[in-house]
């Protein structure tokens, strides 16, 4: 009874976080901040169904089930690296580099950094490395 | 000796661990397996990571676990009430950049996926010198309080497991 109160309400959160960032979809204006809403759905959305499906099959089915464990290792991996993606192809096409705060460094944000001018400066570094060793 | 066979025994461990949740049952046989595997790939993958990091005491990392879980579910709160009751208008986005007094590129990645996986924060873009990391905030009215909350609670302990 009080499992299935439990079970319910973990699927009711995940339900309602994955509603509340499709929503942040539509309702947010730019690409950069739409891109906020779908973590959402990653992290607490699908961890509450998780749980859920942990604790049901505990509980009610009466076996031991922890691949899910699996999965929410998996998209914790994955997840940062398709928002990095989709925020790295939003700075290429869109953004210049004034739009964005200096770097602490010298050298700009590595989107605005051309091929041939980070040859130059790793080869710089390398011959530098060679004449102090 | 001992370091000829386990190269790598966290990563032994791990495939063990890994290999009885994708069966999703433990029993002897898949222990064995577990273990069979658990022993080949580290020694095959050894080329692969010569200068691999030093992680020191468990203890921190699952402190560090722990309290990234803490903050994605504080911080899904926080953004569904940005997106469900603050107008965009009142709404104030922001790039932050955060400069890092982590070297380790292991280390850094692992900054930049917290706070990618930290609703309201996402990284994207790093300095060509790896010294500073670009993240866009959802709703950030006092930018540099979000730069040091991220750097005292992420960075310095980070700092701590990776150095």
């Amino acid at each position: 009874m009080i499992v299935e109160i439990v079970i319910s309400a973990c699927l009711v959160v995940s339900g309602v976080f994955g509603l509340v960032g499709s929503f942040g979809l539509i309702k947010l204006p730019d690409p950069m901040m739409r891109l906020h809403a779908p973590t959402k759905a990653t992290t607490l959305g699908v961890g509450g169904a998780l749980i859920a499906s942990m604790l049901y099959f505990y509980f009610v089915v009466g076996q031991l089930s922890f691949h899910e464990l699996m999965i929410a290792l998996f998209l914790f991996l994955t997840a940062p690296v398709t928002g990095h993606f989709i925020a790295k192809t939003h700075l290429h096409l869109t953004r210049k580099p004034g739009d964005l705060p200096p770097t602490a460094g010298d050298r700009p944000w590595a989107s605005y950094e051309s091929d041939a001018e980070r040859a130059r400066i790793e080869a710089a570094a390398e011959a530098e490395g060679d004449t102090a060793g | 000796m001992l370091r000829k066979i386990l190269p790598h025994p966290f990563l032994t461990l791990l495939l063990i661990v890994v290999w009885q949740m994708l069966v999703n049952k433990v029993t002897v046989g898949n222990l064995v397996l577990g273990t069979i595997l658990g022993l080949i790939i580290p020694l095959v993958t050894a080329p692969y990571w010569p200068n691999r990091p030093k992680l020191s005491s468990l203890p921190r990392i699952v402190e560090y676990i722990f309290i990234a879980l803490w903050d994605i579910c504080v911080a899904n709160v926080q953004v569904a009430y940005v997106i469900l009751f603050k107008s965009n208008a009142n709404t104030h986005p922001a790039w932050i950049s955060i400069p890092l007094d982590l070297r380790s590129p292991e280390a850094i990645t692992v900054l930049a996926g917290t706070i990618t996986m930290t609703p309201g924060t996402v990284s994207s873009d790093v300095a060509a010198d790896g010294r500073s990391l670009l993240v866009h905030c959802l709703d950030a009215p006092d930018p540099d309080a979000v730069r040091d909350g991220i750097k005292a609670r992420y960075e310095t302990r980070l700092k701590e497991i990776f150095e």
